[in-house]
């Protein structure tokens, strides 16, 4: 038996960074902050002091430059994992992620690959300024040739962080800040790997299916703890990436019950509950006892924190909309 | 003392628009020579045929190079073997000299991805179409062989238009902190489609920019493959060389003009004197380098037949081949989007399939 270590979630990731690097040379990290300063959550910390300034890289202040440096990089058959501070400052690389960081292999007929991971935290109810709590994961998954990884559990943040290195296609990281840390698990200190594309169930229920990531499934498992209590038997699949989707898990859970929510912090227009959603009507309509639920973020701009509690989706509004699912 | 020591404003200048010398000849014997000449008339000849095959219908929106063989192919030509080039849209020529077959090229712009798919030991990056996005890619790819000590040289093509973009700015800037062996390449046309280089930038010259990267910038006359080649050399074997006591990136602004339209699209007449195009076709870089190789008796009339004769038939071969080249098979859509179709993907793909061998190709195509 391997020997664990007690880590929060932004621990894990830094102990998947570290072991991944300890094992291959051709991995390295670059961002703002990433180096002395061992990252602004600390998921860089002590990697300089373990693997130097080559390998771990304080950039400029730009996130284009970040991200098309990387490109570049990764071309050339290096692993780099760059980091974006916040996710609402990933903009800026926009166009290198979307333009160039999800089409190399397409245009080269797979003469070069991008084996890259892009890092970002992402997600509210830190009280954070302005910019810093979106969550816009539905631009990356409508992008073909990314993948989108979004862990909410220390063990899988480096079991998934691990296996996205390790991936041949660009893999976008991101990680809900919110729960950085919010509690620990148990994390093997060996590198292991968790498979990208493959939901896990988070809690077994008879009644009613729901479907959630990251930062959300929190809230989620406890709205199925409270509703458990009224006789509710709630279903909690954690999807944990979101593109590309586990299909069949989603139309597994949902045939077995007939009736499902989707939980997710996002703005709920064209997010990825629309959809979940839509994978149900193709696959299941004839299992399907109630409407699909979605509970998400409103369609506004993401509000500054003095209302943020009012946006996010908390464990009595998923309550209800697990009720309205049920109760239908 | 380097040939980097010099003004923004004064350009490096081997040739003179006769072919006359007034600088210094580079290091290159009788063959290299005429191998440059030979790739400018082959890049002038694909370009006039590829205009033309536009013009009939038989190839889509394509961006000419005429007038800018003398940067392409003086740059290329200063390349070793295990370098990189990483081009913009418009550099068939510059590629052609890494051997980029030019069937690939028009391929590509027959709307066939394989023609973007440079082969195995060519060592060109995919064309990359958003302005000035490809700069960060060269830091990146010349960071990488630094850190892997291989120090390559990694040439990187944009336009003078592409100086506004702020990934130029992005990409040089990173080159300069992280001492990359990059050349930034700056195909200064002139034209950025219908702006003019002065709507660009109130700098007096592009090559100035470097001042602000702490890199060495220098100006030379696009026209003159000599002095482009001369320039680019020296860059080259800076950037390839760790002990260098100075930046190993260097911006070199390459002055030009482009004869033709900035793509098939557009009408230059629109937004351009004839004056101004006919005094810069009289520095035309091709009869400038072949009256300095005649007055070398490198070249004669025998000569010049012969290498026509060779380039048309290259031209003509190239086209042929990729013409008779079969539409691609529609899988090939799926085929590269991921190392391994992801199982939605597959599902869509088998649908397709179904569907297409349900009601055949002209469920889709107008034939």
């Amino acid at each position: 038996m391997s020997e664990t270590q007690n880590l929060t979630l932004v621990q894990a990731v830094r102990d998947g960074l570290y072991t991944e690097m300890r094992e291959d040379d051709e991995v390295l990290v670059l961002g703002q902050d990433v180096g002395k300063n061992g990252g602004v959550f600390r998921a860089t910390e002590g990697l300089f002091d373990e693997f130097g300034g080559d390998r771990v890289v304080d950039t400029p202040l730009a996130e284009s430059g970040i991200v098309g440096a990387a490109v570049g990089m990764a071309a050339m058959g290096l692993k780099p994992v760059p980091e974006i501070q916040f996710s609402g400052f990933m903009y800026p690389g926009f166009d290198q992620i979307v333009s160039h960081m999800a089409r190399f292999r397409t245009r080269s007929r797979g003469r070069f690959n991008l084996p890259m991971t892009l890092r970002a935290p992402y997600g509210g109810g830190i009280r954070a300024p302005e910019h810093h709590s979106e969550s816009k994961e539905a631009f990356y998954a409508h992008e073909a040739g990314l993948k989108v990884v979004i862990p909410s559990t220390p063990y899988d943040a480096k079991g998934l962080l691990a296996a996205s290195i390790r991936d041949p296609d660009p893999v976008i990281f991101l990680e809900p800040k919110l729960i950085y840390r919010a509690f620990r698990d148990e994390v093997p200190e060996e590198p292991y790997t968790l498979p990208i594309g493959e939901a896990s169930t988070r809690r077994e229920g008879d009644d009613v299916a729901v479907f959630t990531y990251g930062a959300m499934t929190r809230p989620t498992l406890e709205a199925a703890e409270a509703l458990a209590e009224e006789g509710i038997d709630c279903e909690v699949v954690d999807l944990r990436t979101v593109s590309p989707l586990d299909r069949e898990a989603i139309v597994e859970a949902f045939e077995a019950t007939g009736r499902a929510v989707v939980v997710h912090e996002a703005p709920k227009t064209g997010g990825l509950a629309a959809e979940i959603t839509a994978i149900i009507q193709e696959e299941s309509l004839l299992y399907q006892e109630a409407p699909v639920k979605r509970v998400a973020g409103f369609d506004v701009p993401y509000p500054l924190y003095a209302l943020e509690d009012y946006y996010l989706p908390t464990a009595a509004r998923i309550e209800e909309g697990i009720k309205e699912a049920v109760e239908f | 003392m380097s040939v980097f020591d010099r003004a923004y404003d004064d350009p490096v200048r081997v040739l003179d628009k006769d072919g006359e010398v007034v600088g210094d000849v580079p290091d290159l014997d009788d063959e290299e020579l005429v191998g440059m000449y030979r790739h400018m008339r082959l890049a002038r000849h694909f370009d006039e045929r590829a205009v033309s095959l536009q013009r009939q219908g038989r190839m889509g929106t394509y961006p000419p190079l005429s007038g800018q063989e003398g940067a392409q192919i003086g740059s290329a030509t200063a390349l070793d073997e295990d370098d990189w080039m990483v081009p913009s849209y418009r550099e068939h020529g510059a590629a052609l000299v890494r051997g980029l077959p030019l069937k690939q090229t028009l391929l590509y712009w027959m709307g066939h991805e394989a023609g973007n798919a440079t082969p195995e030991g060519v060592n060109v990056f995919p064309v990359a179409v958003p302005i000035a996005s490809q700069v960060p890619h060269a830091t990146g790819a010349a960071w990488a062989s630094k850190l892997r000590g291989e120090n390559d040289a990694f040439l990187c093509y944009f336009g003078d238009g592409a100086t506004s973009e702020g990934d130029f700015h992005e990409g040089v800037n990173f080159a300069g902190v992280f001492d990359t062996p990059t050349v930034f390449f700056c195909n200064n046309n002139q034209w950025a489609i219908s702006v003019p280089r002065e709507r660009q930038t109130r700098s007096a010259t592009l090559a100035q920019k470097a001042e602000a990267y702490g890199i060495d910038g220098v100006q030379v006359d696009g026209m003159d493959p000599l002095a482009v080649y001369s320039v680019t050399r020296a860059a080259v074997e800076k950037a390839r060389d760790p002990e260098t006591d100075r930046p190993r990136p260097t911006l070199i602004e390459a002055i030009q003009y482009r004869f033709g339209a900035h793509t098939t699209a557009d009408d230059p007449t629109v937004y351009r004197d004839e004056d101004e195009v006919d005094s810069w076709k009289r520095k035309d870089p091709i009869p400038r380098l072949e009256r300095y190789l005649r007055s070398e008796g490198v070249l004669d009339d025998e000569r010049v037949a012969e290498i026509e004769t060779v380039v048309e038939a290259r031209v003509a071969e190239a086209i042929e081949a990729a013409e008779s080249e079969a539409r691609p098979m529609p899988e090939e859509m799926f085929e590269h989007a991921y190392a391994e179709l992801p199982p939605e993907l597959e599902r869509q793909y088998e649908a397709f399939a179904a569907f297409r061998d349900a009601h055949g190709d002209e469920a889709f195509l107008e034939e």
